[in-house]
């Protein structure tokens, strides 16, 4: 019975489990932070780490004061904060990835993995549109879609897609940000912001373990 | 680094401004520089904003004749749509507000969303996206022409225009016209530290330069063995010539990166004037000085806006803000 009711409501994936994933994430990205930099001195403009540290401490700061009640109001609540605190590029892409994704579990106690995988592809494609980019334009898309893809599968699939894409970046030419503007010269380095939306992912498997 | 700490640099440079510009009214908190007198009666309000570390852009702007308000972000990282949406309210008359924007990801999409945002709010926004630099040569592929440089013709031109009482579609033509007759191109003789950084952004041996940078400490598209001031001056003015091709006279603007002194500017100022008579273009008007920087970086970019009379005119029209100030 209890069963049945799990797989009525979605699945077991709670407040607790989507609050431990925001902290974990916040955890990766001050523990990454000066390496994200390091990446973006070398195809941007050496802030990508401090940016994302800044936006996830408050986003975990939120998260403690004003808990939500359910999975779909802890992301979109982080996804505004991240937009509110993060600026540049990254505050309005990872804001609109996590409140897309948010929206998409609307106001269930607690989801599935699948529906987490679908609403996260929900949430991939809106960050696709707000920015004009598409997979191997060497952006946080060549990570985010092969994890959104592979998370119907597992977590551990899902990360091991988001790494695997982020390493692909390496031979990319950028075709989008701030990158972009290298021409040529953006090869050969790994996009800062296909690393740090492979560092989400981690977390969200980190949490699932 | 003449600073404290990394972390603080954005909020004690405001407090700085503050404590020198009683002129204006700078909201630390919420990192938002207006004029004292919005909102004015009748007047649109242009507002801007932009990473910081191109100062005098935008704070230093701020003044009748020019902005409104500025919005700064963190070091090279837009500011967020929260602090736009504060400014236009603050200083929207219900004449509407202009949004000018140089042409990043991270501006246009935090100034799209504080659009959308003081739109429910009920004020009435405009925006211009500001791309001039010449040296994005292929913009299919990339994120499109930076906004550098011309953000100053666009701001004080438009801001004369808006000060005048043109409505606001009026202040938007203005703007959009100033930014299309504008290009730009920038070259760096060193790279800039970020504070969070510490260090310096790229790598740029002495002995080499970089044509093609932008304003954020991003390499540029070549990298050469040094230049004269005359040979900059030549790749520098051909490079924006090629795009705009003036059928009459321009404004021209030789701005400064940070770190290289005016002696050297008015030096390198005196080649471009070389080259645009070479060339057959007549200066009308020029401004050689340190505006649209990036931290401390060595290097130049010249600017150059085909004027017509109305350009002129609103050029010369008075302005009184911290950075440009004349004709009062």
């Amino acid at each position: 019975m209890s069963d049945m009711n799990e797989s009525e409501s979605g699945g077991a994936l709670d407040v607790a489990f989507f609050t431990r994933w925001l902290t974990l994430a916040a955890a990766a990205v001050d523990r990454e932070a000066d390496r994200l930099t390091e990446l973006d001195s070398a195809i941007g403009d050496a802030d990508h780490g401090a940016n994302l540290k800044r936006g996830f401490a408050a986003v975990r700061d939120v998260l403690e004061k004003e808990p939500p009640q359910t999975p779909g109001a802890v992301l979109v609540t982080a996804g505004r904060q991240l937009i509110s605190t993060v600026g540049g590029a990254s505050g309005p892409l990872y804001g609109t990835l996590l409140r897309r994704t948010g929206k998409g579990l609307g106001d269930s106690v607690t989801v599935s993995r699948e529906q987490l995988a679908a609403a996260l592809t929900e949430g991939v494609a809106a960050v696709g549109r707000l920015g004009g980019a598409h997979a191997g334009d060497k952006t946080m898309l060549d990570a985010l879609g092969p994890a959104a893809g592979a998370l119907g599968e597992s977590f551990e699939a899902a990360r091991d897609a988001a790494e695997r894409g982020a390493l692909a970046t390496v031979p990319l030419q950028a075709r989008k940000g701030r990158a972009s503007y290298l021409g040529e010269r953006s090869v050969g380095h790994q996009d800062p912001g296909a690393t740090s939306s492979a560092l989400l992912v981690a977390a969200l498997a980190e949490a699932a373990a | 680094m003449l600073i404290n700490v990394p972390e603080t640099v954005v909020a004690d440079a405001l407090r700085g401004m503050a404590a020198a510009h009683p002129e204006l009214t700078v909201d630390v908190e919420h990192r938002v520089v207006l004029r004292r007198d919005a909102p004015v009666a009748g007047r649109v309000a242009l507002v801007s904003g932009g990473g910081s570390g191109h100062e005098p852009l935008h704070g230093g702007f701020v003044g009748p004749g020019m902005l409104a308000a500025a919005c700064p972000g963190e070091v090279f990282t837009s500011p967020v749509p929260d602090q736009m949406v504060r400014a236009a309210a603050a200083v929207d008359s219900g004449a509407g507000v202009l949004f000018v924007v140089k042409n990043y990801t991270g501006d246009v999409l935090n100034f799209e969303m504080a659009a959308e945002l003081a739109e429910d709010e009920g004020i009435q926004i405009a925006t211009v996206l500001v791309n001039d630099d010449v040296a994005v040569t292929d913009s299919l592929y990339t994120a499109g022409r930076r906004g550098t440089g011309a953000t100053l013709f666009v701001e004080k031109i438009a801001g004369a225009a808006a000060e005048e009482g043109a409505p606001l579609e009026r202040v938007e033509a203005i703007a959009r016209r100033v930014n299309e007759r504008s290009r730009s191109f920038g070259v760096a003789l060193s790279a800039c530290t970020t504070p969070a950084k510490g260090g310096p952004t790229f790598d740029l041996p002495p002995g080499e330069l970089e044509l093609g940078i932008g304003i954020h400490g991003e390499p540029g598209r070549e990298r050469r063995p040094m230049m004269t001031s005359g040979e900059i001056a030549d790749f520098a003015v051909d490079a924006v010539l090629e795009d705009l091709r003036p059928s009459g006279p321009v404004l021209a603007l030789v701005n400064g990166m940070g770190a290289t002194p005016l002696l050297e500017l008015y030096g390198f100022h005196a080649e471009v004037q070389r080259v645009l008579t070479e060339r057959g273009v007549p200066v009308a008007r020029a401004l050689v000085g340190n505006y649209v920087t990036s931290l401390d970086m060595a290097g130049c970019s010249v600017t150059l806006c085909e004027a017509d009379e109305e350009i002129l005119r609103l050029w010369d029209a008075p302005v009184q803000t911290p950075a440009l100030r004349w004709g009062r």
